[in-house]
């Protein structure tokens, strides 16, 4: 169907980059600057043809591209769909992109596919499932994977581990790699109400490959108690920055993406977050 | 006390539906509020995939209308599948058996349109036949060959005007539909889909090709049903819409 | 195919192929520009909107227990109603509309 590209770039940079959305192609073409890596959906570039994979085969050649899956259900109860592991192999394999990450979540059940990234229960149990479903991709996509810690709005009274700790057994057992979502970190902490810090200090760094960040909604819970919610829908807020500030301190400059999925806007206020991460990074360099 | 993944999608789908025990408040309470946002994360995520699945049909009915139908047919048909690019191809089906909608006898056709709209959008690229390879086929040959058509090619039958109907609502100045049927077919020159009214005997035509009969007895069917059917016309539409990717010779298969 | 038909074909092919230059420009004007992004229908990871509104209202979804409302007091510009199995258009209204009475157009 497709060619299998010759892969161009190995790695992502140390720099930012956002997620790639079809309306900026036109601007990013006439100048990207500062971004200088790519994140896709693998699900929207799971068509036959047409315009997203002629667009992604454009800017592969020019800027490195994380695939970031969106509906495998690394932690669904029941086996992974052979037909979506089969499509994000051959997306995989002809696109050779320069890193893969999905997100400890799980949203199919019973074959129904419910769009969201729900929550899990860190168990023993779920460890287990999780770390064979991680074996499963990583088997299948002959490559190391990155998985992204959630947000999160509510707690599991069976939980028996922290989600650093969790996470921390995943990349021991199956040697995955992490992607650190800061926005995910100051959400579910908030809404938690654990301290985002102590996370980002107690969080194995050294498996770190990707850091996200993205804006959030502000809610209540009937009690009053702050509720956050990850829209994705608007500018990274001052308190997240100064977490990711932090955690470059810590963890070292990473690759950092910019997410942006709802009223996505014109391109300069994309570029405009990017040249933030930009520096940030500059000085850690 | 565990929470199983089937309780869980079981209360997201349904808002009568008490929260699974097990979830909880940073208090150590029960869950409300905050299992709400999965229910809204679900609802509305698919809602929204709806909206932009059937831009037409919502204008039709109206945005607070569409939302109910979305939030009926979601309960009924949640996806089966990770590609959202996909998600609605029951929807014609449920129109029809859909009470409050059952009277707009067009609506289901409309949602069909829309549907090949969108899996025109994302079908296979091909290579679009150059015109003077049909001009320089003797006419024998021509007609015994079968003609390909891209897999970007659609072609909707209703016995409602939907070409109509989709042009004056999604076009500027476009005039009042006729009440009338109307074949559409769906053409992707590069990579925008676009309609065309397909002139009497097109829809005939059209469908004897798909249905793998040669290029001579579509026409014959078509000029069987349609005695002046306009075959320079439909070719024009096909050549100029690139919809023409190949002429197959000798056996079937 | 009997020869009239096929002297017909074969004017109506070369007809075809010579009229291609007019028609095709006219077929690229008919395209409706910037349509094709809207028709992606993608996936993302956000999140919805909160803690209320469409996955927790409690109406009947089966879908017998509401009427077509008409819409114009949450939005104006709601562009076309439909009511009364009749179309209603914009700032105009048309007759019945009744699907053809036999089988598809050909």
């Amino acid at each position: 169907m497709l060619d299998a590209r010759t892969p161009r770039f190995d790695r992502l940079p140390d720099a930012p980059g956002v997620g790639y959305k079809l309306q900026h192609f036109a601007a990013i073409q006439a100048d990207a600057r500062p971004v200088e890596w790519l994140e896709i959906h693998a699900e929207n570039y799971m068509g036959d043809g047409g315009r997203p994979l002629a667009q992604l085969r454009h800017l592969a050649e020019r800027f490195p591209i994380s695939v970031h899956g969106v509906g495998l259900s690394i932690g669904g109860e029941g086996r992974l769909d052979p037909d979506h592991l089969a499509r994000l192999s051959h997306l995989v394999g002809w696109l050779h992109p320069a890193s893969f990450s999905e997100h400890l979540a799980w949203s199919t059940h019973d074959s129904h596919f419910l769009n969201d990234l729900l929550p899990l229960p860190y168990t023993q149990a779920t460890l287990a499932r999780v770390c064979s479903h991680i074996d499963e991709v990583q088997d299948a996509l002959g490559r190391r994977m990155l998985l992204e810690n959630p947000s999160t709005y509510l707690a599991f009274v069976e939980s028996e581990m922290s989600e650093v700790e969790f996470l921390g057994e995943i990349a021991r057992r199956t040697g995955c790699g992490l992607l650190l979502d800061v926005n995910n970190v100051f959400v579910s902490a908030t809404n938690q109400q654990t301290d985002p810090y102590s996370y980002i200090d107690a969080f194995p760094h050294a498996h770190v490959g990707e850091i996200h960040l993205g804006g959030h909604d502000e809610d209540a819970d009937e009690t009053g108690a702050p509720l956050l919610i990850d829209s994705h829908g608007r500018e990274v807020v001052d308190p997240v920055w100064a977490l990711y500030a932090h955690t470059i301190a810590v963890g070292g400059r990473k690759p950092t993406l910019i997410e942006w999925d709802t009223d996505v806007p014109d391109w300069p206020v994309l570029a405009a977050e990017a040249e933030r991460a930009a520096a940030v990074l500059e000085p850690a360099g | 006390m565990s929470v199983t993944q089937t309780d869980f999608t079981r209360a997201v789908f349904d808002p009568g539906q008490a929260v699974p025990p097990g979830l909880t408040n940073p208090d150590g309470a029960a869950a409300t509020k905050r299992f709400d946002v999965y229910r809204n994360n679900v609802a509305v995520s698919l809602t929204e995939a709806l909206e932009t699945a059937f831009p037409l049909l919502r204008k039709l009915v109206g945005s607070d209308n569409f939302r109910r139908l979305a939030g009926a047919y979601l309960r009924a048909h949640p996806p089966t599948s990770p590609l959202m690019m996909h998600y609605g191809q029951e929807m014609p089906q449920f129109l029809e058996n859909f009470g409050p909608l059952r009277r707009l006898g067009y609506l289901p056709d409309v949602a069909r349109l829309e549907l090949a709209l969108r899996g025109s959008y994302h079908a296979a690229d091909a290579t679009p036949l150059a015109p003077e390879t049909l001009q320089d086929m003797p006419a024998d040959r021509l007609m015994a060959a079968r003609l390909r058509l891209a897999p970007a090619v659609r072609l909707v039958r209703s016995r409602w005007p939907i070409h109509g109907i989709w042009r004056f609502n999604m076009t500027d100045d476009a005039p009042k539909p006729e009440s009338r049927g109307e074949n559409v077919l769906i053409t992707r020159p590069d990579f925008d889909p676009a309609p065309h009214l397909l002139p009497p005997g097109g829809g005939t035509f059209v469908a004897a090709v798909l249905q793998g009969e040669s290029f001579g007895a579509a026409y014959e069917a078509a000029v069987a049903q349609v005695a002046e059917f306009d075959l320079p016309g439909l070719l024009s539409l096909l050549l100029g819409g690139g919809a023409i990717a190949g002429l197959d010779e000798g056996d079937q298969e | 195919m009997n020869s009239t038909n096929k002297t017909l074909f074969a004017t109506a092919i070369a007809t075809a192929v010579m009229g291609l230059g007019v028609a095709g420009t006219a077929a690229a004007q008919e395209q409706v520009k910037c349509y094709g992004v809207s028709l992606a229908g993608e996936n993302d990871c956000a999140a919805g909107p909160g803690t209320t509104c469409a996955g927790t209202s409690k109406v009947d979804y089966q879908g017998n227990s509401w009427t077509l409302v008409e819409e114009g007091t949450c939005e104006t510009s709601s562009p076309v109603l439909a009511e009364g199995g009749e179309m209603m258009l914009p700032g105009d209204r048309m007759g019945s509309l009744e699907p053809l009475d036999r089988d598809l157009p050909s």
